[in-house]
């Protein structure tokens, strides 16, 4: 068990912030606010944030705005940010068609 | 330890939209995650399929029921989007022993109420240009259709959530122990919960913890893997398969195509403790793609990741009160479809906990519904 086992912890309410406008996840344009807010709505994990609001999810694969996020998230719920797993990274690491990812066998039509 | 009315155990996506449903009755849920992230197991891995067609006549009344009445207003209803489309399923078949496959299929689904029915190539690609000239024929279900897992297991777990439901992650559930005759105190690696009814919603890990109070659930896990492309620009908003599920998929409202198959080997595939997937699946579903759906070729991938899929003896969940032990109720062995039937799932799980008849049918997902192959046979007579 620790400070983010228990999902109704008090985060206290969330306060609008001047720069919640300011886009941090560049692919899929994700907001400071938009990551704040979900915060407060019960998403304490990379993970769940990630799924939720596609940060991450684009085509960089999170590899710009992983650690900010990160930063955001864990200055909401006032852990350290250590507590907080990174997402997975998953392959292909970079975009591949599907013609090229299909031939993994020299017997096949295509 | 802390009690609550109904201890449920695992928030997928059948446990967190139980602990909603219980939660608007006015019980207090605690809800035990064994994982740090909610919804990590197969809710948050399926390719969103919302269907009834395909399934066993067993499942389709509760599939019917959510489609009916739960699915067309879920966003609303949770107060958050997870992007139903109800734009119908097609089933293709490019030979003629794949209609006969597909017939089959849907004569069953029909003869239990579902509209479903066989249509000709020209009426397959009526509803999508984008498909091979190969294809002879479809099986078409108008009122299927697909959901994000992603949103939608969220969804159920926030809204729960402001209903006032305590969720717990890292939480190993590892015995339930009766007292006093019932099912009521769930052992954890930290903590004792208790409480007046259980729902055991664990995926393929709730054998193990039936097993703990002498109940076994006949069902294996088995690994199935997905992809996601780039965004494309809008083409269809069926969802697809096959006769011989080379694959099976639909495009997002992000304009992402998210598809699932598998190689046959599904089975067989170790256990590394965490799901991962084979190099040949991802190749062999593309290849299924492409065979149908020609212009994807040069779609590109930017993701693929494998999860566990609960497989019941006979394909369809247990949705049931256990008489031997008072308070037990299971919710699992969804082999592979589980995702379409949650909202009617939680909904009757919900009515399971506080004695009320089911909102459907759900005879045919009993736990006690399995015997041995002579005694199977003389009980079909
Ligand atoms: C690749 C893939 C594609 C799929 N495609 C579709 C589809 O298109 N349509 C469809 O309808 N279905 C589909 N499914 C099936 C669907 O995802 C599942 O049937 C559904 O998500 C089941 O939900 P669940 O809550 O029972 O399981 P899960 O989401 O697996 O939840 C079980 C939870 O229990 C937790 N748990 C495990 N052990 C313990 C423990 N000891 N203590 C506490 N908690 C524990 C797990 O961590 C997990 O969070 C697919 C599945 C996969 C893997």
């Amino acid at each position: 068990m620790n400070e983010l086992s228990n999902r109704s912890r008090d985060i206290g309410e969330f306060i609008p912030q001047p720069d919640d406008d300011m886009i941090v996840c560049r692919c899929e344009e994700v907001t400071k606010g938009e990551i704040r807010k979900a915060v407060h709505e019960g998403l304490w994990t990379i993970a769940e944030i990630r799924r939720y609001l596609r940060c991450g999810m684009g085509l960089c694969q999170g590899q710009t705005c992983a650690k900010l996020v990160k930063g955001i998230v864990a200055r909401e719920l006032k852990v350290s940010p250590a507590l907080l797993e990174p997402a997975t990274s998953r392959s292909p690491m970079r975009p591949v068609e599907m013609h090229v990812f299909a031939k993994e066998t020299e017997d096949t039509d295509l | 330890m802390m009690t609550a009315d109904v201890i449920v155990i695992g928030a997928g996506i059948i446990g967190s939209a139980s602990a909603y449903y219980l939660a608007k009755k006015g019980l207090k849920v605690i809800v035990l995650e064994k994982s740090d992230i909610i919804g990590n197991g197969g809710s948050s891995r399926n390719g969103g399929g919302v269907r009834q067609s395909g399934r066993d006549p067993r499942e389709i009344p509760i599939a019917m029921y959510g489609i009916k009445n739960l699915w067309p207003h879920l966003s609303e209803e949770l107060g958050y989007d997870v992007e139903y489309h109800q734009d119908g399923n097609l089933r293709l078949g490019k030979t003629p022993k794949h209609l006969e496959t597909l017939k089959k299929l849907a004569d069953k689904a029909s003869a239990v109420g579902l509209d479903v029915r066989m249509i000709d190539a020209d009426e397959v690609k009526e509803i999508n240009p984008y498909l091979s000239d190969e294809v002879i024929g479809a099986s078409w279900c108008p009122t299927d259709g697909h959901a994000n897992p992603l949103k939608a297991t969220l969804a159920y777990y926030m809204a729960a959530r402001k209903l006032g439901v305590t969720f717990i992650t890292g939480q190993d559930v590892t015995e339930i122990k009766k007292i006093r005759g019932k099912a009521r105190a769930v052992v954890t690696q930290d903590d004792v919960y208790e409480g007046d009814s259980i729902v055991l919603a664990a995926g393929f890990a709730s054998r193990k913890i039936a097993g703990t109070i002498g109940i076994d659930i006949p069902m294996i896990s088995k690994l199935i893997e997905c992809l996601v492309t780039e965004a494309e620009p809008p083409m269809f908003n069926q969802m697809l398969g096959t006769a011989e599920a080379d694959f099976y998929g639909h495009q997002t409202n992000h304009g992402s195509f998210v598809f699932g198959g598998s190689t046959g080997f599904e089975m067989y595939k170790k256990d590394n403790g965490t799901p991962v997937n084979y190099s040949d699946t991802v190749p062999c579903i593309c290849r299924g793609i492409i065979r149908y759906v020609p212009q994807l070729r040069d779609a590109k991938i930017v993701r693929s990741w494998a999860g566990w899929s609960d497989n019941m003896s006979d394909g369809v969940p247990i949705i049931d009160k256990v008489d031997e032990v008072p308070g037990l109720i299971l919710a699992c062995g969804f082999t592979g479809h589980g995702f379409g039937i949650a909202p009617g799932v939680g909904t009757v799980i919900s009515q399971l906990v506080t004695d009320e008849d089911p909102v459907c049918d759900i005879s045919g997902l009993r736990y006690d519904r399995f015997y041995a192959k002579d005694v199977a046979a003389g009980k079909a007579v």
